[in-house]
């Protein structure tokens, strides 16, 4: 069997993960301190876990409605107007899905034409890119520098749209840099939009995860909910990442659309994970606020650590990441990376991984004690010495 | 601000500026509340968590329970008083239940603390009944897991 002549050649040309093969190594190697990976360190809070525990017990466990449990496409509606002062029809606006990544690759199949293009914020979390290019869709890069505090500037999006341009990817509070939007620099962005048909994909997984002042969505900006689909979930806020459970937000025409395509591929996503996730909308703002003190505490000392380590960072605002400067190793990323896991056992991500505007840093990640974290750093400060 | 004894709970060698950093406030604060807690009793020491198996293969740890009479004028604390003179005993507690004071003792074999206990605690007065149990492991202590290492499940996303 020829397999080569047999896969989908979209597939075979698109680029495997750069980091793969470097964690390959990490895996083989003894007493590695990782700061590398994307979730929480803690488990999901018991009174969840409880609720999914208990509804198996039950015999709970045929097919949702294709959309969701409506009990918990109301319970997100209530959440969202909650906290973003949006609000979204439970039945027709409102789609539960598997994981915030399954409502991401679905927005894209729903709205891209072939040649569309799609706009994506650099350094960013890397499904975007592929997602769009095996939707038919053309990814084009929107370079975000730390001067800006990484976020996106009116400027570099009027600068790349098209005639051919579909849709912004908006990913914040940012994978790898941890940036935020504040609500001025939103308004900037949907003042660029207003009147064009330009749609969003405004990814607020980290949502919850915003340190320093309040998350602001853009569908609560004047002119933005019509045109916007909102995706978020419960892996980052309430510690779900592997119940598999998201949704997606947004005008019922399009909603409509993501639902047909979740109908065929998908059916429902898991029951259990959506009867355990209504339990966590109506009872776990608690747990999410005790995580997110817990995150900003070591957020802040990470901080400080690298700072005085001479690693610039600018401060996250959100997400549990890190992004510092590695320029004054003179190193490129994945030298710094593969050297630091070679010499002191430590993992970070090079900021490659996510982009070209990623060289010169590397992400770190804090979702880790605080003695974890402290260990690694030390091992970090030696490494800078030794240089 | 609890949240300061929260840190100083799960690592009391942090230090006042690593403290004042992740809570966000000036050092000089951190220092006046760590004076004013201990000067208030709040917080009476700090003390590391040691894994005496690892060290010491002479050190044995016995929870004793104690029925006691209480006495007219001074109820529990008379008894309470008397033991927690002795430098073997690590902890005195009073507890509801089936028994009246739970005291945690350290020797250096089980005879030892069988003897100190028929000796110096069960003589006393006020005291009914004692009955001894000894620590054969610990899994788990203040939080700190002491057999097995906590495992990272997560793989790399």
């Amino acid at each position: 069997m020829n397999y080569e002549r047999i896969i989908n050649p979209a597939l075979q040309q698109l680029k495997p993960s750069g980091i793969r093969k470097f964690f390959d190594i990490a895996a083989e190697m003894e007493d590695v301190i990782s700061l590398s990976v994307g979730e929480p360190d803690f488990p999901t809070p018991w009174h969840i876990r409880q609720e999914g525990i208990g509804t198996l017990e039950k015999g709970r466990t045929w097919y949702s409605p294709n959309a969701g449990l409506l009990a918990l496409r109301q319970a997100i509606a209530g959440y969202v107007q909650r906290h973003n002062g949006v609000t979204y029809d439970p039945k027709t606006e409102i789609l539960v899905t598997v994981g915030g990544s399954e409502a991401i690759d679905l927005c894209f199949r729903a709205l891209l034409a072939p040649g569309d293009e799609v706009l994506i914020p650099d350094p960013c979390f890397v499904c975007y890119d592929p997602l769009t290019r095996l939707a038919g869709g053309v990814p084009v890069s929107l370079t975000t520098r730390v001067e800006d505090a990484f976020r996106l500037t009116a400027q570099a999006l009027r600068a790349a749209i098209t005639p051919r341009t579909k849709l912004l990817v908006l990913p914040f509070p940012n994978n790898p840099t941890g940036a935020v939007m504040p609500r001025e620099e939103l308004e900037a962005i949907a003042e660029v939009l207003r009147g064009t048909d330009i749609m969003v994909l405004s990814d607020e997984i980290y949502g919850e995860l915003t340190y320093d002042g309040e998350h602001v969505s853009i569908t609560s900006l004047p002119g933005m909910q019509e045109r916007t689909v909102l995706v978020s979930g419960f892996s980052k806020a309430f510690a779900m990442t592997g119940w598999r459970l998201g949704y997606a937000c947004g005008p019922a025409p399009v909603m409509k659309m993501l639902t047909k395509l979740h109908q065929f591929a998908i059916m429902c996503a898991p029951t259990t994970a959506q009867y355990a996730a209504i339990e966590a909308m109506n009872n776990g703002d608690e747990d999410v606020r005790t995580m997110r003190e817990e995150y900003d505490m070591r957020r802040r000392f990470i901080v400080d650590e690298l700072n005085r380590l001479g690693l610039t960072c600018f401060e996250p605002q959100g997400a549990f990441y890190v992004f510092p400067s590695i320029r004054r190793s003179g190193m490129s990323s994945e030298e710094f990376c593969r050297r630091l896991l070679e010499e002191k056992h430590v993992a970070v991500v090079p900021g490659t991984a996510f982009g070209d505007s990623g060289e010169g840093f590397v992400r770190i990640s804090y979702c880790y004690s605080l003695e974890h974290i402290t260990e690694a750093l030390r091992r970090i400060g030696e490494f800078l010495q030794e240089l | 601000m609890d949240k300061l004894l929260q840190l100083l709970d799960t690592n009391a060698r942090l230090t006042a500026e690593q403290m004042a950093v992740m809570l966000g406030v000036p050092v000089a604060e951190v220092e006046e509340r760590l004076a004013t807690m201990e000067k208030a009793g709040v917080v009476r020491g700090y003390k590391a968590l040691i894994d005496w198996d690892k060290v010491d293969s002479e050190h044995v740890t016995a929870y004793i329970d104690l029925q006691i009479a209480p006495s007219k004028d001074k109820g529990f604390d008379g008894v309470a008083e008397a033991i927690m003179a002795f430098d073997e005993v690590e902890s005195v507690t009073l507890m509801s239940g089936g028994y009246d004071l739970s005291v945690k003792i350290t020797g250096r074999s089980f005879k030892d603390v069988a003897m100190f206990v028929a000796k110096r605690l069960s003589p006393l007065d006020g005291v009914l009944s004692t009955a001894t149990h000894f620590v054969l492991k610990t899994y788990k202590e203040r939080g700190v897991l002491f057999d097995s290492k906590e495992k990272d499940e997560r793989g790399l996303v």
